[in-house]
């Protein structure tokens, strides 16, 4: 087994210094995060990565209503792809309505999934001020923030989602089978 | 070999008798009527080699192809399922490998594609999908399972193996370790994540813990032998052995480590599991153990009475198949079946197991055992727990009811 230790180990013995060699292979290209920054577009829950821009509630629903609704419906009722909007109370339904409102755990997470994915026709489209005004929009369409507001780096992590605290981790094996053979129920 | 033979057969026996066979029958001889006919394809000669071509399944062949439920809401964003009927042993086909994909299959030039690795890291990295072939390779048989295959099982009985089951595939994944080239940037000591993320329209992205990618992640660029189907992630993927397919990202272009996971739509709004008390399941990893015959199926009823060999797949997130019992009426008794060698850490485990019918009408199951002793759950087990609110990780011992006429149909609860 020729682990990358060992090729260190190795490399060190013909004379290399390990010092000089902190990448055992040396493939590829060193980059700084500047340069990555047009890639770099995850939006985590405590705002990091958030771009500056800001956009409210009203600048909103005009961008909604050219670029989403014709997919999500004309007030996030859904369509041809997920409603948006509703579905408050029915988690414990058996039958829950699952959207941005009543369901997801995180704003940034819409931020993050809107440019990205979204429109589906055209993903990375949006400029920053755009996406942070259809957030408002939509969190403002399920009740979750107030028509005035206007959402920016700083206040979009702030949001307090309805269903922030609805998320467990995983306890499984859950379930238990006895291998019965014979005369089983 | 005369005498592995011989102990084949007294196996068999065996096996027969335990199934309550009894006796086994004397072959029944058909009658030639006529002398046989020699066909065309022996008297001239055939096609041309295929020099150039990408060889190709026969013409007779042609139904044997992935096909899904058909309710694709945007287009290039839904799943096809593999023909696990048609499929013998334990690899899956290129051709045949279950897709899901969430913003259409981009055409992706290799010499432009790009992986960046950055974050908590020493020195962030870029990589040539050249500079991904040099490292030291390795080459690993799993399968790669989508943690919504058979969400119908839920509530629903989809008619046939291939719409049940067929979000599973196993192929031989080949490419470097995810630890390899994460020794190459450094990891900071606050490293406890990895986001990966696709160069796809979707830009499908979600939070991988550090241990999964330092224990067995690999960034892979050949399935079975061949670079990636673009529908699989070509020219560059991450694959998790065992672990739910969605996390495995295709078309692979960043890796960010980072300190909390990035709570992703695909771990948040999605692939999360909705309880009867209203909570949901998070990261949810592991796909436990599973089984389903795929002889017979819907799809591939029986014909004649006399000798039937059950056959399907077996498998495990958490390890190797141990055993798979069979039963042929509705899971009163059950019978080991024989486990196909080489028995592999979380790929496909093939099980056989011969059967008289007689003709009746029976309910087939497999039940599925893997190496930590988990036992594949009944659906009224698995309910009592979860509730049927959930789309992820149903597991439940999926019966087949064979008519008198040799029909079979999905039984469900």
């Amino acid at each position: 087994m020729c682990t990358p230790k060992h090729v260190v180990i190795a490399l060190a013995l013909l004379g290399f210094s390990i010092g000089a060699l902190a990448q055992t292979y040396q493939f590829g290209r060193k980059v700084t995060e500047a340069q990555v920054s047009p890639w770099s577009i995850d939006v985590f829950p405590n705002g990091a990565g958030l771009p500056a821009g800001r956009g409210s509630v009203a600048e909103g629903k005009a961008v909604y209503d050219t670029r989403c609704a014709a997919c999500h419906g004309a007030k996030g009722e859904g369509g041809p792809a997920d409603r948006l909007v509703g579905g408050a109370g029915t988690l414990k339904s058996g039958k829950p309505v699952k959207t941005l409102g009543s369901y997801w755990p995180y704003a940034s997470t819409a931020y993050d999934y809107i440019y990205r994915a979204m429109p589906y026709d055209r993903p990375k489209s949006l400029t920053p001020n755009e996406v942070y005004a259809v957030v408002a929009y939509l969190l403002h369409l399920n009740n979750i923030v107030d028509a005035s507001t206007t959402l920016d780096a700083a206040s979009l992590p702030k949001v307090k989602m309805p269903n922030s605290a609805g998320f467990t981790a995983d306890p499984r094996p859950d379930v238990a089978n006895v291998p019965c053979t014979r005369d089983c129920k | 070999m005369a005498r592995t033979s011989d102990t084949d057969r007294r196996h068999f026996l065996r096996r027969t008798a335990a199934l309550g066979a009894g006796v086994v029958v004397a072959p029944k001889v058909v009658a030639q009527e006529s002398p046989l006919a020699v066909p065309a394809w022996s008297t001239t000669p055939g096609l041309p080699l295929s020099e150039g071509n990408y060889g190709a399944p026969s013409s007779f062949e042609k139904g044997v192809v992935r096909r899904g439920r058909k309710d694709y809401r945007m287009p290039g964003s839904g799943s096809i399922m593999s023909p696990l009927a048609n499929l013998r042993g334990t690899i899956t086909p290129n051709g045949l490998v279950f897709e899901r994909s969430h913003g259409g299959v981009p055409e992706i030039d290799p010499a432009q594609h790009r992986l960046v690795i950055h974050g908590l890291v020493r020195q962030p990295l870029m990589f040539t999908m050249d500079d991904i072939a040099r490292f030291p390779s390795v080459s690993r048989v799993h399968f790669l399972e989508c943690s919504g295959n058979t969400s119908q099982g839920w509530a629903g009985r989809p008619p046939s193996v291939q719409l049940s089951h067929g979000l599973i595939s196993a192929c031989e994944w080949t490419g470097v370790l995810l630890s390899t080239v994460l020794d190459e940037a450094g990891l900071a000591p606050n490293a406890s994540w990895v986001i990966a993320e696709g160069a796809d329209a979707a830009g499908l992205n979600r939070s991988v813990p550090l241990a999964k990618c330092l224990e067995d992640a690999m960034l892979v660029y050949a399935q079975s032998g061949e670079a990636l189907r673009p529908e699989n992630g070509y020219p560059l993927r991450l694959f998790l052995p065992g672990w739910e397919g969605n996390m495995s990202v295709k078309w692979l272009r960043r890796l960010r480590v980072a300190a909390e996971p990035a709570m992703t739509r695909w771990e948040t709004a999605s692939y999360t599991e909705s309880m009867p008390d209203g909570s949901a399941r998070q990261f949810t990893f592991v796909m436990e153990a599973k089984s389903v015959i795929t002889h017979p199926a819907p799809e591939k009823p029986l014909g004649a009475k006399g000798f039937v060999e059950i056959s399907g797949i077996a498998w495990s997130g958490n390890g190797r198949i141990k055993r798979v019992d069979v039963s042929t009426d509705g899971g009163r008794s059950w019978h080991p079946a024989e486990l196909q060698e080489p028995v592999l850490n979380r790929a496909f485990t093939r099980f056989r197991l011969p059967w008289h019918w007689k003709g009746e009408q029976a309910t087939l199951m497999s039940r599925a055992m893997d190496e930590t002793g988990y036992v594949q759950p009944t659906h009224r087990q698995l309910v009592a727990v979860r509730g049927t609110a959930n789309r992820y990780h149903y597991n439940a011992i999926q019966p087949w009811q064979v008519a008198g006429d040799g029909k079979v149909t999905n039984v469900h609860a």
